[in-house]
């Protein structure tokens, strides 16, 4: 059909393109996925709390402002547990620890693991909720008929934006017993 | 009149053409509870940001009508002026810099007059701070689930799931006026008060919906989203669930009590007496395996001397292929928890907690061939008994 | 390559490389899946008639609310206009065949397997995808039915097929240009489609990658979209708008191509602004990127984000009306024939224009809280694609087959499908916007009353509007077997570009030798 360095050239095309194709599917992976994940760390976006460990840096607390955190829990599907916070609401001053609990009870005949994913509303204020303990950092294991009393204590930081004064803190509680999570680093998470 | 105007609607098409015809002038006349024919705009809220949300519509659609009267005007003008019986010849032209360069620019500036109102409303949709009240919205397939938070986290919660019967949906009975928008149980909230809905969802996607509060948030399962409303006007709102979210995604519907803050606190008096009881029950919604197995273990504990290993029957009648076990499950409810009379099958009621209730009955329902795939969880045995 | 015609048989069909048998296949596939979504529509419609469940039941209902969007823009829409690129594009740019033409009759071939495997689904356990044609996860992951990994390995062949026909239009448009016809010279549709193919082979990458997610969350454990495993539902509607907005776009933009090559030829007139079209295209394409998210309104974006993609949005009327507004002028002053290619282009031009105007409405977000996930987004939409989409494409086939075929079609029974589509369409979809904004939500088999006067109206107006298309079937396969025979090279007097320079109908193989440009041919 056509000239040889027509189809050269044909093939140099196709070949960008097939490359193009294959990079945008690499994209999704790659950039898409880490991209989304990253604005969340950072944006708090669907109210997501950053999975880790937050760290002390400084402890003064900001006694001029009282925020509101209210707690609330759900549970997922066929998760049977009893899950609740063991209060609805407390008052806190911005950089100052506050412990809490939540209980929650296995009423199953077996035992049960759960992992609890945290969200918080308003969005805006999840980058500024820090947790130095909390349960929702590992899975918990809960033997049959028992209870247990899952600590959470947080900081609210100090920059919280000045028109933000109440946080709500929800957890949803998962059934993860057959995925109990062999892999170290999502374990310790 | 209600009776009358079904059956005119299952009438042929010729019958449903002149009702079309008269619809607008029937629906002057018809009963306040009466569903609203023939609606052709949204639906007026009752709040001021959905006011509003309105003012913005109808501002945009007016914008709409003005555009597309102009450019509509001038291309029909064009295709009659222009036919080529009146126009044979016509003009080769096919630049005109300055009015591409116009027509690009004067539908940005006219953007441009929407931005603000819009961005206004928008931030004023998200302003969820100083709310008077929470309340944890749960969408689960397929019903949806209200947590009234409190302070002590002592929370009062039901479920709300629609009360149309079957009969009606299968067109066995006549639709009532609110077919597929009434609940058995209704959100309540009171006027004059701003309520914080904290929305998020068991299972699947889906979103809380009442068009006249204008408030419409995707439940996420895992996350929470929040959304909040503030109304003066007392009255009944209806939604429904507006994301796909299986099979029965349209049977879903919201309903919302707006009542006067003196009536919301009688009405959350008597939910408080009735939370410290429910509470434990209302988080178990169990599946279909685990009251099955449950069911089997209490089976064999409490059943199995008089119905049988295999529900074939002995002192006690049979129960694989019942009419009981694969009937009405109010009719086995009263017969497990009352009993009969005269027979040797006692009330289980005292006997039995909830949730052995409610798999033993769950068990017998899809055991033994009677295979009825329903459920019956705790909270309707609890329900079931406070009928009494 | 000689003169010798086509080889004779199936064999021909299975073996071809000639981009007009290829295109020719391309067409009658697609619009046997046009039937197939039809025919879905219609259950839909009919069930949707009156208030109460008495065709179907729930679950296959929302089977067919997924089939007939699948059907319709994987099956009928997409494979239709890649049928009419491979039929005109040779044709307008003056090349011999397609760029690659093994790669072509590969990308046809599997498409009929991979919508095999589709509705085969619907006979399985479990039935069919009833996620919607959106597939949300987890509905369509942890809640779906088994079938749901014949329905990725679906999505997977025929985004392959999209993809490899993409890569073909772009070779061809790049290297196969007859000598003179540069880039600002090429017809519209050309230009469409060469931006379409961009689009496509950006995006469908991304579906695939979406559908694996699915897979691998439903197989293979990993949690992409599952809250449990530190992963995130929302994450899907990113991924799938990523892909669904520009592959709306994808739909609409080469039935703007044909309506620009239609409406100059009838209005005896060359098309106002060619160099603002293409641009505007360019324009819609790039702005197609940035907007995804404002199908998730109601998501729970932070405010910032949910303006951004607000002011995104309606940064699309812009190029969009200019559009419009070339197209009219085209017709100004112009010496206007309305013939049926005309009638559908200038109902596409009117009832697109519509369809932007609800556009324009849902990208107000704080409105859009009050449209999402109602019928109102249903019109909306069915006027973009279907008087979009559709429409220009009956206008193209019209507009092009006596050239294919050297015979011309029945105008009068041309006219008649128009004018019994348009007030089918309109019956249909007008009232869909009454119920949407009073309140209906879309996808749901059962209603409540007050939406029944409206909702029985447009049932009406679907089984008119689908019985147009029988007789459009029927016109065309008349104008094959029974048409009066033409054989003018121009066959609409009106008409220019390198196409018509051609005998009527064309021989097996054209342009073998580049042809000579005539400046009178050129657009530009």
């Amino acid at each position: 059909m056509a000239d040889q360095q027509t189809q050269a050239a044909v093939r140099r095309t196709s070949f960008k393109l097939v490359l193009g194709a294959v990079a945008m599917f690499a994209f999704v992976f790659v950039v898409m996925v880490p991209l989304y994940n990253a604005l969340c760390d950072v944006l708090g976006l669907n109210g997501k709390t950053n999975g880790e460990r937050y760290r002390v840096v400084e402890a003064s607390v900001d006694t001029s402002r009282e925020i509101k955190v209210r707690f609330a829990a759900s549970n997922n599907e066929d998760m049977s547990w009893g899950f609740r916070p063991q209060t609805g609401m407390v008052v806190v001053n911005p950089g100052a620890a506050t412990t809490i609990n939540y209980i929650a009870t296995n009423p199953e005949e077996r035992s049960m693991v759960g992992q609890a994913i945290p969200s918080i509303v308003p969005s805006e204020a999840a980058p500024y909720f820090h947790k130095t303990e909390c349960f929702c950092f590992n899975q918990q294991p809960l033997e049959a008929g028992k209870s247990a009393e899952l600590g959470l204590q947080f900081i609210v930081d100090r920059d919280l934006p000045a028109h933000i004064q109440s946080i709500t803190l929800s957890y949803t509680i998962f059934d993860v017993t057959d995925r109990v999570s062999t892999d170290p680093d999502l374990a310790a998470r | 009149m209600r009776a009358n105007w079904l059956q005119r609607r299952s009438g042929g098409v010729l019958p449903r053409a002149l009702m079309m015809a008269v619809g607008l002038l029937s629906s002057l006349t018809l009963w306040a509870d009466e569903p609203k024919r023939w609606e052709t705009n949204m639906t007026p809220s009752v709040t001021e940001i959905g006011q509003t949300m309105y003012d913005l519509h109808m501002a945009v659609f007016w914008l709409c009508v003005v555009i597309g009267v102009l450019v509509f005007g001038v291309m029909f003008y064009a295709v009659i002026a222009f036919r080529r019986s009146a126009h044979p010849e016509a003009a080769q032209f096919h630049d005109n810099t300055s009015l591409e360069i116009a027509w690009t620019v004067v539908p940005f500036i006219i953007l441009l007059f929407m931005v603000g109102p819009s961005t206004k409303a928008l931030i004023e949709v998200y302003n969820t701070e100083d709310a008077d009240m929470d309340i944890l919205i749960t969408g689960y397939q397929w019903k949806w689930k209200y947590e009234y938070l409190s302070d002590d986290g002592k929370n009062v919660s039901f479920f709300s799931s629609l009360r149309t019967p079957q009969s009606e949906i299968n067109n066995e009975e006549p639709k009532g006026s609110n077919y597929l928008l009434e609940v058995d149980e209704p959100l309540v909230i009171p006027t004059g008060k701003k309520v914080r809905f904290l929305v998020t969802a068991n299972d699947v996607l889906h979103a809380w919906w009442v068009p006249e509060l204008a408030v419409k948030r995707d439940a996420i399962p895992g996350f929470i989203n929040e959304a909040w409303t503030k109304t003066d006007q007392e009255g009944v709102y209806r939604g429904q669930c507006a994301e796909l979210c299986g099979r029965d995604h349209g049977f879903m519907p919201i309903v919302v009590n707006v009542v006067s803050p003196e009536k919301f606190d009688a009405w959350m008096g008597k939910k408080r007496a009735e939370a410290a009881e429910i509470a434990a029950l209302m988080d178990k919604t169990f599946t279909m395996d685990q009251l099955y197995d449950r069911g089997r273990k209490v089976y064999q504990r409490s059943c199995v001397a008089c119905h049988g290993a295999n529900g074939e029957g002995g002192v006690g009648t049979p129960i694989a292929g019942s009419a009981i076990a694969t009937g009405d499950v109010a009719v086995h409810l009263d017969v497990v928890v009352k009993g009969v009379a005269g027979s040797a099958m006692q009330a289980f009621g005292g006997q039995l907690n909830e949730v052995d209730l409610a798999a033993v009955l769950t068990y017998q329902r899809n055991a033994f061939g009677n295979n009825m795939g329903d459920k019956v969880q705790p909270i309707d045995v609890y329900k079931f008994k406070k009928g009494q | 390559m000689g003169d010798h015609g086509p080889a004779k048989g199936f064999s021909r069909w299975l073996f071809t490389t000639n981009h007009k048998d290829i295109g020719t296949m391309y067409l009658w596939f697609s619009f046997a899946m046009f039937i197939l979504g039809g025919s879905f529509a219609m259950i839909i419609r009919a069930e949707l008639f009156q208030p109460g469940l008495q065709i179907v039941q729930p679950e296959f209902f929302n089977q067919m609310t997924t089939m007939h969007g699948l059907v319709m823009v994987f099956g009928a829409i997409m494979p239709a206009f890649v049928g009419l690129a491979n039929w005109m594009i040779p044709l307008m740019i003056g090349a011999p065949d397609m760029a690659l033409p093994r790669l072509n009759n590969f990308s046809f071939w599997i498409l009929p397997p991979a919508f095999a495997l589709l509705v085969s689904t619907l006979f399985m356990d479990g039935g069919g995808p009833n996620f919607g044609w959106t597939f949300y996860a987890p509905l369509s992951t942890t809640y779906a039915p088994p079938s749901v990994t014949y329905f990725i390995f679906g999505v997977h062949i025929m985004g392959a097929s999209s993809i490899m026909g993409s890569i073909n239009i772009i070779a061809t448009i790049m290297n196969l240009r007859a000598p003179g016809m540069t880039y600002m010279k090429m017809p519209l549709f050309v230009w469409t489609w060469f931006i379409t193919a961009f689009l496509l082979v950006a995006v469908m990458p991304v579906l695939a990658g979406a559908v694996t997610m699915m897979l691998m969350d439903i197989h293979f454990g990993t949690s992409f979209f599952s809250a449990a495993g530190g992963g995130d539902p929302v994450l899907f509607q990113h991924v799938f708008w990523f892909f669904g907005h520009p592959e709306v776009y994808i739909i609409i933009l080469p039935g703007f191509g044909v309506v620009s090559q239609v409406i100059p030829t009838f209005s005896r007139k060359p098309l106002f602004g060619y160099a603002s079209m293409v641009y505007a295209t360019a324009a819609i394409a790039f702005l197609s990127f940035i907007v995804w998210a404002h199908h998730m309104y109601t998501v729970g974006m932070p405010v910032a984000g949910e303006l951004y993609f607000m002011y995104a949005t309606m940064l699309i009327a812009v190029p969009t009306a200019a559009k419009v507004f070339n197209w009219i002028t085209t017709m100004w002053k112009g010496s206007l024939t309305f013939e049926t290619p005309m009638l559908f282009s200038i109902a596409f031009v009117f009832l697109f224009t519509m369809g932007g105007f609800t556009g324009l409405m849902l990208a107000i977000a704080p409105a859009d809280f009050q449209y999402h996930d109602t019928y109102f987004v249903v019109a909306h939409f069915h006027y973009t694609m279907v008087a979009g989409a559709i429409f220009s494409m009956s206008a193209a086939i019209y507009y092009w087959i006596p050239k294919w075929t050297g015979k011309m079609y029945n105008e009068t029974m041309g006219k008649t499908h128009f004018w019994i589509s348009f007030v089918g369409f309109n019956l249909t979809f007008f009232p869909q916007h009454f119920v949407g904004l009073a309140g209906m939500p879309r996808r749901i088999p059962d209603y409540a009353l007050q939406f029944a006067d409206f909702n029985m109206m447009s049932s009406i107006g679907a089984f008119i509007y689908g019985a147009s298309q029988l007789l459009f079937l029927f016109n065309v396969v008349r104008t094959i077997t029974h048409g009066k025979p033409v054989s003018e090279p121009r066959v609409w007097e009106g008409a220019h570009g390198l196409e018509w320079t051609l005998p009527t109908p064309p021989p097996y193989h054209t342009f073998t030798t580049p042809p000579d440009l005539k400046e009178s041919e050129m657009h530009g």
